[in-house]
């Protein structure tokens, strides 16, 4: 039961890293950095509470959610294809114009600096624990996105093409790949995959609190770059990562270890990745490059 | 390597003088645009957000000038918040001339006004004041530059991507600090360490009696000293000529016979420990003690200070008292509309000059072939 019980917590815990980790990974893939996976969120986590509190409706709130991420993708999409603006700039104005954003919205639609009022979230109220979880469509759309992005980076053509741009983006261009065109729907699907995550969030704790994402997106993204890019190891890094935070809730009473050293570990470990003491972890080789 | 295309271009030989002036007339350009973008837009946007919240543009922009630039209290808050962004500004741009992307300037930051703390706690009590603030403005260059070593070393010795270690150091850090303060410093009740016994910087009011209030500090002098420093460093030294070689091509740099991974590691040491001088301006000059969270997204704003400013020194102390502007005159403004506005418009003007910038190069460079 216990054991039921953490991994209940960890899945909680994990299906909005695997949202953002799975928008990132398949953005990244495409060779466009994704910086801004938390401004997805954060949108995403707005936009759901909006929706599910205007259309008294959580599946309102789940579209309006991904529609924000799609704006917010699309502004990091045209930023960085159309005008070739700086990549790592661009997604950290995406960020902060995303806090900015929500919060002034938040002002005008509810006169509050802080939180939305309570909104309808999936399942019902009256159950607890693994049965809220189960009940909620999210949770189960969140487990299998991570497979099912495994599918489609390396079984379909689209996600041949999308390897192939984040790889070699002229050699993808000389035989008539819309080199572009692929990158704008990889940043799209990004934005709305990691809005999902976000809506997750809102609809789950019933409103939205400024900056309640709070550091999410860059949990998801060293995810992505401690899963060496790869959809299967990002999801199993998000577990992990997730496993990790739930120990440390499950532990708090033992005072074991102080809760801020728990909180580093997916950030050390992503940097013992990328410093390659362990089985180096290498970008696509055209991550980071607008091809001219 | 613009530069260059252009050149081969053009077989013929321009004359000396007319070739000068070209110059400086794309170095005037290169410098103006991207202030001229940022006012352009934040007018634009500044007047919709205002329209969206119901209120005359008008009446609030002249809101904002006076609460800002016109009065000796806004002037002051003003140059304390461009102090603490001229240094992670600087620091962003000083690690991007060498050709890196320093996004931990946030962290760096926290470190160094937590060392300035530290050595302000540790001093005795009677230290002399001079010595004293030599020796907590050290000990926050120090903690900055350590945190800024982390990823120039992992650079350096494993090609470890600088982003990526930067982004992950601000977290690593703010978290230890975080630890640190919460279990073992705290006053109390609070989240910051009790007040320094000795370094502590005078604020402008004790000696110009109109700045009474405002939080700016002689660590005024202290940045500006840095920024000439920098700019020394950086145009008239044989290490800053260096670091710039390998920011704009390290293969021909290493050829030349720099050695680049150690110019990369010095780029991103140096970048940490003076975006950890900008902790003394809280530290020192204002608080008196480190509180957890003061950075507060400083050094998130120094990209946007670096982009805005061109990473050249000058240019980085225009754009700090720019977007410190922006800053304050959101406070100044929260009558009338939320202050939360300027969050809005600091996220649009970065993505508009981060867009125009090239787009416009692109443009001249197209105009001027033909």
């Amino acid at each position: 039961m216990t054991l039921l019980l953490f991994l209940a917590q960890t899945i909680r815990i994990a299906v909005p890293y695997l949202f953002a980790a799975a928008g990132g990974a398949l953005a990244e893939r495409a060779g466009i950095v994704s910086l801004s996976l938390e401004g997805y969120m954060l949108g995403g986590a707005f936009g759901a509470a909006i929706g599910a509190y205007y259309g008294e409706s959580a599946w309102i709130g789940v579209m309006a959610g991904v529609a924000v991420g799609f704006v917010l993708a699309g502004m990091h999409a045209v930023g960085t294809i159309r005008f070739k603006a700086d990549q790592i700039v661009t997604g950290i104005a995406i960020n902060l114009f995303a806090v900015g954003i929500t919060r002034f919205l938040l002002q005008l639609a509810f006169d509050s600096s802080s939180n939305s009022p309570r909104v309808v979230g999936f399942g019902a109220d009256n159950v607890g624990g693994a049965l809220a979880l189960a009940s909620n469509p999210l949770v189960w759309v969140g487990v299998v996105v991570m497979p099912a992005l495994a599918f489609v980076v390396y079984r379909t053509t689209f996600g041949l093409r999308v390897r192939a741009v984040g790889e070699h983006p002229d050699a993808a261009a000389s035989v008539g790949v819309p080199v572009n065109r692929v990158r704008y729907a990889a940043v799209l699907g990004s934005g709305m995959l990691a809005a999902l995550g976000g809506a997750y969030l809102a609809l789950d704790q019933h409103q939205f609190t400024d900056s309640m994402t709070a550091g999410r997106g860059f949990i998801a993204l060293a995810a992505v770059i401690f899963g060496r890019w790869d959809p299967a190891r990002a999801g199993l890094a998000c577990l992990l990562f997730a496993g990790a935070e739930t120990l440390q809730i499950r532990l708090q009473a033992a005072q074991l270890v102080p809760s801020q050293f728990v909180a580093m570990i997916p950030y050390v470990l992503t940097i013992v990745a990328v410093a390659g003491v362990v089985g180096r972890s290498v970008p696509p080789s055209a991550l980071g490059r607008t091809s001219e | 390597m613009s530069g260059h295309t252009g050149a081969f271009a053009e077989p013929t030989p321009v004359p000396d003088a007319t070739a000068r002036a070209m110059r400086r007339r794309a170095a005037l350009e290169e410098a103006l645009l991207p202030p001229l973008v940022a006012l352009a837009v934040i007018l634009v946007a500044g007047d919709l957000l205002i329209l969206a919240y119901g209120e005359a543009p008008g009446a609030v922009w002249r809101l904002l000038a006076e609460g800002t630039w016109g009065n000796a209290y806004g002037i002051g808050q003003v140059l304390y918040k461009a102090t603490t962004l001229t240094c992670t500004g600087l620091a962003v741009a000083f690690a991007l001339r060498a050709g890196l992307f320093n996004i931990g300037a946030e962290g760096q930051l926290a470190a160094g006004g937590f060392g300035a703390a530290l050595a302000g706690l540790a001093l005795p009590a009677g230290t002399p004041s001079l010595v004293a603030i030599v020796i907590c403005v050290g000990a926050a260059a120090l903690c900055g530059g350590a945190v800024g070593a982390v990823p120039g070393v992992l650079r350096a010795r494993f090609g470890a991507h600088e982003v990526i270690v930067t982004i992950m150091m601000n977290f690593i850090v703010l978290a230890l600090l975080n630890y640190v303060v919460a279990a073992k410093l705290h006053v109390p009740e609070t989240l910051h360490t009790p007040t320094i016994r000795a370094g502590a910087v005078p604020r402008l009011a004790s000696s110009i009696e109109a700045f009474h209030g405002s939080a700016a500090s002689w660590t005024i002098v202290i940045v500006a000293a840095a920024v000439i420093g920098v700019a020394w460093y950086l145009f008239r030294t044989r290490a800053g000529f260096e670091l710039r070689a390998v920011g704009l091509q390290p293969a021909a740099a290493e050829y030349g016979g720099v050695n680049v991974p150690r110019a990369w590691r010095n780029a991103l040491m140096l970048s940490g420990a003076i975006a950890g001088l900008g902790g003394v301006n809280y530290v020192l000059g204002y608080k008196g003690y480190y509180e957890d969270g003061f950075a507060g997204g400083a050094g998130f704003l120094g990209i946007a200070v670096a982009l805005v400013g061109r990473n050249h020194p000058l240019g980085v102390v225009i754009a700090a008292l720019f977007f410190a502007t922006l800053s304050q005159g959101g406070l100044a403004i929260n009558a009338m509309v939320p202050k939360q506005m300027v969050d809005v418009l600091q996220g649009i003007v970065i993505l508009a000059v981060a867009a125009a910038v090239p787009e416009v190069r692109r443009l001249v460079r197209q105009a001027a072939r033909r």
